[in-house]
């Protein structure tokens, strides 16, 4: 993932709280914010994940551009993605539509996140996000096949080019969708 | 609310019930503001006949988002340095998801902890670890 400006704002902290029923006034109130030991509205600790709204390449989102989606509309799915993800894109999942190149249509999920912080992100920030691969490895799963996993390290810095968040994905494809029992 | 050494032992711990008979709807906020707009989190169709699942599930960042939550209501705002868990099972609408922290050392003005959330039936969803500064 590349992302060349993510703009840490007020209304889309707002809206990443409300998603994790978060109702704590320093996601949502300036002048609460203020006199609270951060001083500004700061983002959650797991928001930077929504750089991804600014990646112009993201692949889980629906393009504009004429290239279809994944979803279903008249059938369960309409589009096959013509790109393959690239290896630093597997955070969240990494495809599950295209069935013929994974096998069982289970395609990739999300095996570990985890953060460092620098410092934690506030509105005004500007962060720029640069991604690199980690290790890739294998394992055999009892519930859903081959498992391949792919880390992916991503470098949150600010304005100043400081180092806010650095970021570890892990990815794991695997070979059938995973065993619920 | 800040924490303070002084007042942290070892095994100390903070539940809170993050997310109870978790909503589609929630799922697909989550997909709005973080922008994984992956259908299997949201597609009923999808989700079922092209991958394979019983139902659409939520993504593990919303599972470590709720768990978050209770990291930061116990440590304070703004005082996480570090934050990572592993997604072990995967958590369904109807899920009610209750997270853990426990304190397992304190050392140099930080508090590092283990992190837990489990659903319902005692099945851990997620696990990690976490630190924060304390006073």
């Amino acid at each position: 993932m590349a992302v060349d400006k993510f703009s840490i704002e007020a209304s889309h902290i707002m809206m990443f709280a409300r998603s994790i029923g978060d109702d704590n006034q320093i996601y949502y109130d300036k002048e609460y914010a203020a006199d609270a030991e951060p001083g500004a509205i700061i983002a959650p600790p797991t928001f930077v994940q929504a750089s991804a709204q600014f990646d112009p390449t993201y692949g889980l989102r629906p393009r504009v551009d004429g290239i279809g989606w994944m979803g279903s509309g008249s059938n369960p799915t309409s589009a096959i993605r013509r790109e393959e993800p690239k290896s630093e894109d597997t955070k969240s999942g990494d495809g599950e539509g295209n069935k013929q190149r994974r096998g069982g249509g289970g395609g990739g999920l999300h095996a570990e996140q985890r953060y460092v912080y620098h410092r934690h992100p506030k509105v005004g920030d500007v962060l720029t996000a640069s991604s690199r691969p980690g290790e890739t490895w294998e394992r055999v799963g009892r519930r859903s096949g081959k498992l391949v996993f792919r880390e992916s390290v991503t470098e949150y810095r600010d304005q100043n080019g400081e180092l806010v968040v650095t970021a570890t994905s892990v990815g794991v494809s695997t070979e059938r969708p995973v065993d619920q029992k | 609310m800040t924490l303070k050494a002084s007042e942290l032992n070892v095994g100390d711990t903070y539940t809170e019930t993050v997310v109870e008979d978790l909503k589609r709807t929630q799922i697909v906020m989550y997909a709005g503001a973080s922008g994984d707009y992956n259908p299997v989190h949201t597609d009923e169709p999808f989700a079922t006949k092209v991958a394979g699942y019983p139902t659409v599930f939520a993504h593990g960042m919303l599972t470590m988002g709720l768990t978050g939550r209770m990291l930061t209501n116990y440590v304070g705002d703004g005082r996480l340095t570090e934050f990572g868990v592993r997604f072990t099972s995967q958590v369904f609408p109807g899920d009610t998801l209750q997270s853990t922290a426990t304190v397992e050392s304190i050392e140099n003005g930080l508090v590092n902890l283990s992190v837990t959330t489990t659903n319902q039936n005692g099945v851990e969803v997620a696990k990690g670890t976490a630190q924060a500064r304390v006073e």
